[in-house]
């Protein structure tokens, strides 16, 4: 965050500025109905640098799914704009944002459910070029068995179903459905949370490959603090609609400042049985309630104070921390 | 090993599960022995298919036979052998000698009744109780597992509670009758980092306020360091290895537990490549020969696609089924 005030600065591969949704939940009775307004995001900035991994943690109803679909235009947000490739993509009609979903895919926890059952893995991965017209039909097809080769799976499986496969296989076919257009952007919203351990660990280290390979920018959107420490680069973290804090990966690893961050880090099982501890849980509430005081004087760049009211503001090269700001 | 084997609240011996199908068998469990001294809590770790939790099925009868085929030398839970044991003492057993709690509570609970109902139907079908008596013990069960409002959610349906909620349901449900063992089967392989911390933490504490036998069926070795004095590890349908949970994470000797250990993401500061097994879990139908993972076994040759190999005694109680540790 410093010293990159150069005059070129490169365009991100996607940038989510001040971004927020508002459901309208509708409640009471049948002649008493109300509506309650949700703030599922609020004023939420992501910045995805080019070939870069950001990770999206929080807990259920954090808003990180909501953030992804945002990101995707297949939730339109209530306020802010997203900008794919430094183009400017929240009002876009269908019709004109369909050159666009080329550039941004996904890939979705449940992949038994992504998938068609009724088409073969070959029919499944070529499905994007035929959607978006690219080749003939025999290209097509020889492109998707490439890249189910490219993903790890024997061409062989193009004649195969989803019912046939393993979850690790048809997360690997999910995968290469997504890349098959050579996307610069992959949202991919909790893709290793059902597989096994070891599981986890090829599909893993198969993003880690692809993404070296294909100048590939990817929002790894997951609760699994482990996995993102393995993966990704940088770390939002999500709480309640908002993003509490974001760093560098080892930096939250090893500095959070954030009661949540702090607790969420907390929880994670600790590998050494001879250091087991009984932890203290503190509730949403309390977390939402604990305040972080900081002084102006010792933030990385000139923030006003806040007057008790909160903000994400830098405490550190590539640290933010939301947080009050004291004079 | 250290109590005498009537004394055993779970006792194994030679364990097979077979599902007929139409043109070939599911070889679910192959050969397993495995037991639960008195007190004690063991984690079964292994990925999808390994047969852990038809094993635990097994031991309570809750496979039905067709189509499923159970074969052992001993089947034995709180000393009762349960291959002979007739639908009475069944029944007997259920609920009080050994309850079970599932991944998934939302499919557990019966979608129509409210949680106290169910909780309630529990205690009316294995304890003489009055109505109103059953559901003042429902209550009670509800604010042992630390439910803030538990009269309020004795009056919920089980879609208005949280992942979590309905799990500390669900395990109040199981220790209504006073279970001697309670089987637990990935309890919180659904839940959020934070919220499995706490539901871990509390059937620790339930386990010794009520002095139960635990058994914790998991993929998640993380789990295993949190909770259990004792891991049996299974891969396709056998035990690979034994051993005190120290000895699993500081010394474990199958080349599986120590595979499944690298495997594990987050372990170091950093992004990186992790150490992944390669292949996948084998097909139940048509097992390997010789050891099920010699196919994705590094150490592996000839001997270990030939022959069974011998279960090795590495201390008093440490066990590994490996050719390697016999040179």
């Amino acid at each position: 965050m410093t010293a990159r005030a150069e005059q070129t600065e490169p365009v991100p591969a996607l940038e989510l500025q001040g971004i927020s949704k508002t459901f309208m939940l509708r409640g009471g009775t049948l002649f008493n109905r109300r509506t309650t307004p949700l703030n599922a995001v609020r004023d939420v900035n992501i910045l995805l640098p080019r070939n870069g991994i950001l990770g999206l943690v929080g807990e259920s109803g954090s808003g990180k799914s909501t953030t992804g679909m945002m990101a995707l235009r297949l939730v339109e947000p209530t306020e802010g704009r997203i900008l794919l490739e430094g183009q400017d993509i929240t009002d876009l009609s269908p019709q004109d944002l369909r050159p666009f979903r080329r550039r941004m895919q996904v890939v979705f926890q449940d992949s038994y459910s992504a998938l068609d059952p009724m088409f073969t893995l070959q029919q499944t991965v070529a499905e994007p070029l035929r959607i978006h017209g690219l080749g003939d039909a025999r290209s097509q097809g020889e492109a998707a068995l490439d890249w189910l080769e490219r993903v790890g799976l024997h061409r062989s499986f193009g004649s195969r179903y989803p019912h046939e496969l393993s979850g690790g296989q048809r997360q690997r076919v999910a995968i290469a459905r997504a890349l098959i257009l050579e996307p610069a952007v992959l949202i991919a919203d909790e893709p290793t949370s059902a597989l096994d351990v070891s599981v986890k660990a090829q599909i893993i280290n198969l993003l880690q490959d692809l993404q070296d390979q294909m100048d590939l920018s990817i929002l790894f959107i997951s609760h699994d603090l482990s996995v993102v420490r393995s993966l990704c680069d940088q770390v939002a973290v999500m709480f309640n609609g908002r993003i509490v804090e974001q760093a560098a990966t080892e930096l939250i690893f090893t500095g959070a400042r954030h009661p949540y961050t702090q607790s969420l880090l907390d929880a994670i099982p600790v590998l050494d049985p001879s250091r087991r501890h009984r932890r203290q849980f503190r509730s949403r509430d309390e977390l939402e309630q604990a305040r972080l005081i900081v002084d102006a004087s010792l933030l990385t760049a000139p923030v006003a104070a806040t007057d008790g009211a909160r903000r994400l503001v830098p405490v550190a090269p590539d640290h933010l921390v939301e947080a009050e700001v004291r004079p | 090993m250290t109590t005498a084997t009537a004394d055993r609240q779970v006792d194994i011996r030679d364990l097979h599960v077979s599902f007929p199908q139409f043109d070939s068998v599911v070889q679910a469990v192959r050969g397993v022995s495995l037991h639960l001294e008195p007190g004690e809590s063991l984690g079964i770790v292994g990925e999808s298919g390994s047969g852990k939790s038809v094993s635990c099925m097994a031991v309570m009868r809750l496979l039905r036979t067709p189509p499923a085929v159970v074969r052992a030398e001993r089947l034995m839970l709180e000393g009762v052998e349960m291959t002979q044991a007739s639908a009475e003492d069944l029944g007997r057993l259920r609920g009080s000698a050994a309850a079970m709690i599932f991944q998934d509570p939302m499919t557990a609970f019966d979608p129509v009744f409210t949680i106290g109902d169910q909780i309630a139907e529990t205690i009316l079908t294995h304890r003489k109780r009055r109505k109103r008596e059953a559901r003042a013990e429902a209550l009670d069960l509800l604010r042992r597992v630390e439910i803030r409002n538990a009269e309020a959610v004795l009056d919920s349906y089980p879609h208005q509670l949280s992942g979590g909620m309905l799990q500390r349901a669900m395990i109040a449900m199981a220790l209504s009758c006073n279970p001697r063992v309670l089987f637990a089967d990935e309890p919180t392989t659904a839940l959020d980092v934070t919220v499995q911390a706490q539901i871990l933490q509390l059937i620790k504490d339930l386990q010794a306020e009520f002095h139960m036998g635990l058994i914790v069926i998991t993929h998640d070795l993380g789990v295993v360091a949190e909770t259990v004095d004792r891991v049996v590890v299974m891969y396709g349908g056998k035990v690979m290895e034994q051993a005190p949970v120290g000895a699993i994470f500081g010394g474990a000797r199958h080349p599986y537990t120590r595979a499944l250990l690298e495997s594990i993401p987050g372990q170091e500061g950093g992004r990186r490549r992790l150490t992944e097994i390669p292949g996948g879990s084998p097909d139940p139908s048509n097992p390997p020969t010789g050891c099920p993972f010699h196919p994705r076994c590094s150490l592996a040759d000839a001997s270990c696609a030939n022959a069974e190999p011998p279960v090795v005694d590495i201390a008093d109680d440490h066990q590994a089924a490996c050719w390697r540790l016999t040179e």
